[in-house]
């Protein structure tokens, strides 16, 4: 018997319309878990690097993590693995909600689709029995929409269903997909399901998901319980109160958006507002959202709130997460009111709450710089906000300059000219971002944005604070009960870390210790996402239930495998490796690793450059940032070094 | 003769419910033989009635099987909210697949996780950290010698409604003669 994975997944070819259940290798698992590791070994094995996005070869996986349907709190992601049409590398996006539990349920740890149906599908997973069913009366349809039409059309109020909108069959190079209260957003995922004619995935499971070793297993998920209901009640003092507690930033639970809307930035990327919160903008926006939320959700197996339902007038009910809430808002200069409108529509087009938004600003910046005209953009309304949802429309049905704006800000920029490539100053790898503009050049957040195959600057911090504490009394009470720790040397790095002076950013942490720190915060997203456990409740928030002394004990006890600290430091390293060999593969280098060019005022070039140094050496990679034959070997990867070096790409120096 | 019982009971508060499901799984792993050796929410004896765009969170318990299905099928209007056939009915029933063992269909009822090491609380209501769930006792006065079938002979009985003593009692006989072999 396997235990906490099925053993199984579901390949589906929708050019051939042939759909084959596959008994999967176990050592497999001993060597990269679930989720996103076993993605990336897929990927690797069968999609050339050659491969186009939009190709029928490329692969769009559905994987449920290692731990997922197990009693482990919060273990519910899906993460959503292919390549991306905006940055043409690995792009791997993910889901909390519903849908991966109900997959292990269903008995399969991920569908693999490949090829392209000549017209709109739907896929429904019942169990042992999988149909491609005819999808044509749902072109058009909103994600949300579509989702409750199959639930209707099938009978099953139960069914858990991934769905695409408008701008995913449209392949808006942003395009999302949507699962009720969640959603796989980033990287355009949604665009390449909508490339290979597949409007959704229901999936609807009744089998067990097995445990090796229950009584240790179920004695572990309740002490993360604990932790859980103990962190509750127990903020972490001197910080930002969004950063105090856990699970995502509780955007929808708390109103005061004062640190937000005042530290980040507004329009495309442009303008901090100091001053900005006032009382009267304070009354208003509490207002609109204690009206608006009808009640604060949570995925599966998880007892944290981060999302809501939110209804607001002449508009249909929808379900939020976090961030998104601001986005529209924030782009548009508008208000909290219009933020929860213009997110509906944008929800049941499926886009990304990040890259939309920003896109439109983007276009708003360049009609107002003379760069687009009425000429490129006719019918093109006055009102601010008309104006965002005009463009959204646009976009989602790439129409006129919307089929320009479709493809995300930089390929915008360079099919525009003009000039236009000087206002896409927000991305990373080609990627739009948080907008967050800042003074100080911070090292652990430089080698994070960089250097990340997430290509995100939101949810890869974590573990060490974002910034130091004013005096040592403080630092020295939140070291108190920081057992998460792997080492006790960083709780010296932070006891020591200054807010000015000698040990102040950007010089200390010194290179040494940021690639430690990161190297740090970096595996801790790799074994969530190979576990499928939400980074709200592990990597994401400081102090977490779930840290590098308990997760080799949950995962043993789960899997039956046999894993210490050391061996899940290891597959942790052996995936992120392998992603970083995939994308070096499809022409990653030193020259795209670099933050939104200004994420910071002051910039430190050459500091900049040995950080990097120092960081590609840790990880075992060449001074291009490609893993060496040496650690490809330490990681059981030759099959990678070989391929490497058949290409050109490593020299074959032995 | 009259007695005094104590009764266990779950006051179930829906407000409080954020939909997560965690009182399914961990009843079903809880009742998983050996304990919390598999899950699987099919098998709970407690469903959360969801529909999130209607706001309708309802945590529903499995009670006393019955053979029979209910003449109407009501609904009920609650702060504008509809709820659903059967929402609040706690029976595992013909007319609906909740409350059902998924492989062999027999009917599931909640034992309060009494059986053996009997639990202080359910763990549904331990593992509802947001206290939708809230474990109360009370003592009331009830007919004494009034005996509960127990879960064997639920089962066997549900399972003579649905096929017949006679047909139930041949295939108990096969199978003993096939294992004789």
């Amino acid at each position: 018997m396997r235990y906490a994975e099925t053993g199984y997944n579901l390949e589906v070819d929708l050019s051939r319309g042939s759909i084959e259940r596959v008994e999967t290798d176990p050592r497999e698992t001993e060597l990269h878990l679930g989720g996103l590791g076993a993605n990336a070994k897929i990927l690797w094995d069968r999609v050339p690097p050659e491969t186009d996005p939009f190709a029928p070869e490329n692969l769009l996986i559905f994987s449920a993590g290692i731990l997922v349907g197990t009693p482990a709190p919060s273990a519910n992601r899906t993460i959503v693995s292919t390549f991306s049409p905006q940055t043409k590398l690995m792009a791997y996006s993910m889901m909390g909600g519903f849908f991966a539990p109900e997959l292990k349920y269903a008995g399969y740890d991920k569908i693999i689709i490949r090829g392209q149906s000549p017209k709109l599908v739907y896929l429904w997973v019942s169990n042992d029995k999988v149909e491609i069913r005819d999808a044509s009366h749902l072109q058009g349809k909103g994600a949300g929409d579509a989702a409750e039409l199959i639930k209707k059309e099938l009978n099953e109020p139960k069914a858990q269903i991934a769905s695409i909108g408008l701008a995913g069959e449209n392949r808006v190079f942003y395009a999302s997909i949507e699962q009720g209260r969640s959603s796989a957003s980033r990287g355009g995922v949604g665009a390449v399901m909508g490339d290979k004619g597949l409007k959704a995935i229901a999936v609807r499971g009744t089998k067990d998901v097995n445990i090796a070793r229950p009584a240790p297993f179920i004695g572990l998920c309740n002490d993360v319980l604990n932790y859980i209901k103990f962190r509750s009640t127990h903020p972490i003092p001197g910080v930002p109160a969004i950063l105090s507690g856990l699970g995502s930033p509780q955007e929808m639970a708390i109103h005061d958006e004062s640190w937000h809307t005042e530290n980040f930035a507004w329009g495309n990327a442009r303008h901090r507002r100091k001053g900005f919160w006032t009382k009267e903008v304070e009354e208003d926006w509490r207002d609109t959202q204690e009206n608006a939320r009808e009640r604060l959700i949570s995925c599966y197996n998880c007892p944290m709130k981060c999302g809501a339902t939110i209804a607001v007038p002449d508009t249909p009910t929808y379900m939020m997460k976090c961030y998104s809430k601001l986005t529209y808002a924030m782009g548009a200069m508008s208000d909290l009111k219009f933020g929860f409108k213009i997110a509906q529509q944008a929800t049941e087009y499926g886009v990304d709450a990040f890259s939309a938004p920003q896109t439109m600003a983007f276009a708003i910046e360049l009609y107002e710089a003379g760069i687009l005209t009425d000429a490129d953009m006719p019918g093109f309304p006055t009102g601010n906000e008309d104006r965002f949802y005009w463009l959204l429309d646009k976009i989602v049905r790439r129409e006129g300059i919307g089929d320009i704006l479709a493809d995300g800000t930089y390929w915008a920029a360079q099919r525009i000219g003009k000039g236009a490539d000087a206002f896409a100053h927000n991305n990373i790898k080609k990627h739009e971002q948080l907008p967050l503009k800042l003074g100080m050049l911070n090292p652990l957040y430089f080698l994070m944005y960089s250097t990340g195959e997430k290509i995100g600057i939101t949810q890869i911090e974590g573990q060490f604070p974002q910034a130091p504490f004013n005096t040592m009394e403080e630092r020295e009470e939140f070291v108190k009960d920081w057992f998460q720790v792997p080492d006790e040397k960083f709780k010296k790095y932070f006891l020591d870390w200054e807010p000015r002076g000698e040990n102040s950013n950007p010089y200390y942490p010194t290179v040494e210790m940021s690639c430690e720190i990161v190297d740090w915060m970096e595996k801790m997203h790799y074994i969530d996402d190979a576990a499928g456990i939400c980074a709200g409740l592990s990597s994401f928030p400081l102090k977490p239930p779930y840290h590098m002394h308990n997760y080799p004990l949950l995962l043993s006890a789960a899997t039956g495998f046999d894993i210490d600290e050391a061996r899940l430091s290891q597959i942790a390293r052996r995936n992120r490796t392998l992603i970083r060999a995939i994308n070096v593969r499809r022409g990653l280098r030193r020259a795209d690793e670099k933050p939104p060019e200004d994420h910071w005022k002051k910039r430190f070039p050459e500091l900049e450059e040995k950080l990097l140094d120092a960081y590609y050496k840790f990880k075992g990679w060449n001074s291009e940032g490609i893993p060496t034959k040496e650690s490809l070997h330490e990681l059981a990867m030759d099959y990678v070094s070989e391929d490497l070096e058949r290409r050109g790409i490593l020299k074959n120096e032995g | 003769m009259k007695v005094k019982k104590k009764i266990k009971t779950i006051k179930v508060v829906a407000d409080k419910c954020n939909g997560c499901r965690a009182c399914e799984m961990i009843c079903s792993a809880f009742h998983a033989s050996p304990k919390y050796s598999s899950n699987n929410p099919e098998r709970s004896r407690i469903r959360v009635i969801r529909d999130p765009l209607s706001d309708i969170y309802l945590p529903v318990y499995a009670g006393e099987y019955t053979p029979a299905e209910c003449m109407g099928r009501d609904k009920y209007v609650l702060d504008g909210k509809e709820y659903g056939e059967c929402a609040f009915c706690r029976a595992s029933c013909p007319s609906r697949s909740l409350f059902k063992e998924p492989d062999s269909g027999l009917p599931l009822k909640c034992d309060m996780c009494e059986d053996d090491p009997s639990q202080e609380t359910p763990l549904c209501v331990q593992w509802c950290v947001n206290e939708a769930l809230v474990y109360e006792e009370r003592e009331e006065e009830i007919d004494d010698g009034s005996e509960a079938l127990g879960d064997m002979e639920t089962g066997v009985a549900s399972l003579v409604d649905k096929y017949g003593l006679e047909k139930i009692l041949d295939t108990v006989a096969r199978m003993s003669a096939s294992r004789k072999d």
